[in-house]
């Protein structure tokens, strides 16, 4: 495969942390559309992963292209997030003092420059756009409810709203069922799949339970690089893969 | 929010306040028991100047989460352009009748007028000054602050450093506003002796109808969409970072325009108090600012008002009553707040309903260990 079927393509990314390297010679590739599950022990360097494609992070040394020609490396975050790449947060994070309505609509892809929201005033389109994703996410009788308000599977589906609402290419969801009830974490598993119909999707995740659910091909990190690629049955029958996950 | 109802009522008492004073102290003889002397005029004019001053404070504080421990400085600079434009008018009535140099510049020894000085003698110029010199000052250092990033503490320790920096820079004789004695010995104002009770009268009204214009421009920027985003950056900065929205430039924005609101209330404020001197810059100053917002409610804006008001008054009161006590009571008076009322006056308020604009700010979650 080359550089340029791709969405996002990470060559050899290299982070170091005073000495400790949060990812070594990390690769990676995701298509157009597809939806991945990243799994590792703590450490593994899964969030590190997603600060550097977001532009928290900046590589020591690598390559993090974006649909084949942006060279993220040399992006901010909002940069970054207009190119089309949302992320959603280990922790929820929502704006708190906002109705879940106002939260979604701040998200809402749009101009982002002060002089427009200065003086910008909600319109059909916006609002119809609103609706749709509180039906999506399950919010619909929340939507006047204040953001700190909800409850932590709310919260955590608000903010999957709130991505939507940024319209991106690509999504990148951290432990997104961490704290969720066995019937949360299936509905959201049956949301992310729903999502991924029509964006490609990386989910970060401890629980083994849930990516089998996703039934997505699955990629193993350890100590800041691959160790294993494939369906969850072959990486969970990889020698190695059990030997870290078991063998500590 | 900033409801209608309590905006309206606001508004109706600064102003309606202002020229009710203002009439009791021109239209009723000075026997009367209804007559209001010039010296309340005077000081209610001051206090509603203050209140601009708060205002600014509340807004970067209350909605944009940047602590100021020097916006004192953007009032002072305000009040130097003024101050400046009402040296001009004295012309060949200062003690050495020099019709072009300020007394000061005469006894320094000053031949000519400093560059910086010409423009200053036209009202239009002056007024100018009044908005651009504050703002500029606010952008340059904004755009650098905020562009690095500088948050929290750091950025309140610079805030302070720069206000600072000017209370040193205008002690200085050669810096040509008069050191240490600042400007004074003002004489008319448009024509209008300032000393007149019929002008501080005007200026109380002028003064209220500025702070009211302020508090509906602020208001409309924090109920904008601007707002939302500027209270979303406040508590949770790098998650609008995320949704592609730039921290740096809203910040900036308010920033700005909090600097300009300052500074008109510092132009204002001048006239009326007849003196600038560079004490107006000393930290001191903006720390009281910002005890004023924090006791009126911080993030309501008219909380800031009220909070301007309360403390001032306390402030004429007690100073008179027992001098050497007053900084005590200010250091209690914000502990105080700080302890029983985190809310402010305006949180007293909103037990009967009336809801404040500030939560508690959430824990940046993103923020924890890089792996």
């Amino acid at each position: 495969m080359t550089e340029a079927d791709t969405l996002l393509y990470l060559d050899g990314v290299t982070v170091s942390f005073d000495g400790f390297r949060a990812l070594n010679a990390l690769s990676l590739v995701l298509e157009e559309g597809e939806m991945r599950a990243v799994i590792g022990p703590n450490g593994a360097g899964k969030t590190t992963m997603m600060d550097v494609i977001t532009g928290k992070t900046r590589p020591d040394t690598g390559k993090v292209v974006y649909q084949a020609g942006t060279d993220l490396t040399k992006l901010d975050e909002p940069a970054i997030a207009a190119l089309g790449i949302g992320r959603k947060f280990q922790k929820p994070t929502v704006f708190e003092p906002h109705t879940v309505w106002d939260n979604l609509l701040l998200a809402l892809a749009g101009d982002r420059r002060p002089r427009f929201s200065l003086w910008a005033k909600e319109t059909r389109a916006e609002r119809g756009r609103i609706e749709e994703i509180l039906e999506t996410v399950r919010l619909v009788d929340q939507r006047g409810r204040r953001g700190g308000d909800l409850s932590h599977g709310q919260k955590q589906w608000l903010e999957i709203g709130m991505l939507l609402a940024q319209e991106p290419r690509l999504l990148l969801v951290d432990e997104p069922v961490a704290g969720m009830t066995d019937s949360e974490t299936e509905q959201t598993a049956h949301l992310l799949r729903d999502i991924n119909r029509t964006r490609a999707v990386v989910v970060v995740e401890h629980d083994m339970a849930f990516v089998r659910a996703l039934g997505v091909k699955v990629t193993v990190l350890h100590e800041g690089s691959v160790l294993s690629e494939g369906s969850i049955d072959h990486v969970s029958e990889d020698p190695k893969v059990i030997e870290v996950y078991l063998g500590r | 929010m900033i409801s209608q109802r309590v905006s309206t009522l606001t508004i109706v008492l600064v102003l309606g306040g202002a020229i009710l004073l203002a009439l009791l102290n021109q239209f009723t003889p000075e026997a009367s028991a209804v007559h209001v002397p010039a010296y309340v005029i005077a000081l209610v004019g001051k206090y509603l100047c203050f209140a601009m001053l708060a205002l600014a404070v509340d807004l970067v504080w209350g909605f944009g989460g940047i602590l100021p421990l020097g916006h004192a400085a953007f009032f002072a600079l305000g009040g130097y352009a003024m101050g400046m434009y009402l040296m001009r008018q004295i012309g060949t009535r200062g003690v050495y009748g020099n019709a072009e140099l300020p007394d000061f510049m005469v006894f320094l020894g000053w031949k000519d007028l400093p560059w910086y000085w010409h423009g200053f003698e036209w009202f239009p110029f002056a007024a100018l000054m009044v908005v651009l010199v504050p703002g500029i000052l606010a952008l340059v250092f904004g755009y650098l602050a905020f562009r690095s990033r500088v948050t929290g503490v750091y950025l309140s320790i610079m805030t302070q450093a720069l206000t600072y920096a000017l209370l040193l820079a205008f002690f200085r004789n050669d810096m040509g506003f008069g050191g240490n004695n600042g400007l004074t010995d003002f004489k008319d104002v448009l024509g209008f002796n300032v000393q007149a009770d019929s002008t501080r009268s005007g200026l109380l009204v002028l003064s209220a109808l500025f702070l009211c214009g302020a508090f509906l421009v602020a208001r409309f920027v924090v109920l904008s969409r601007f707002g939302k985003i500027l209270i979303a950056v406040r508590d949770t900065e790098s998650r609008t970072r995320f949704l592609g929205y730039r921290p740096e430039s809203y910040k900036l924005v308010v920033w700005v325009l909090s600097a300009v609101i300052a500074g008109i209330g510092g132009a204002l404020y001048v006239p009326q108090v007849g003196i600038i001197n560079p004490g107006e810059f000393s930290p001191a100053n903006s720390i009281e600012a910002v005890i004023w917002v924090a006791v009126g409610g911080r993030g309501t804006l008219v909380g800031a008002i009220l909070g301007a008001l309360i403390v001032n008054f306390g402030k004429t009161w007690f100073t008179s009553a027992l001098p050497e006590l007053w900084l005590f009571a200010l250091g209690a008076l914000f502990i105080g707040v700080t302890l029983l009322l985190p809310q402010g006056v305006m949180g007293l308020f909103a037990l009967r309903g009336v809801k404040p604009a500030v939560t508690p700010a959430p824990t940046i979650s993103e923020e924890e260990a890089p792996v």
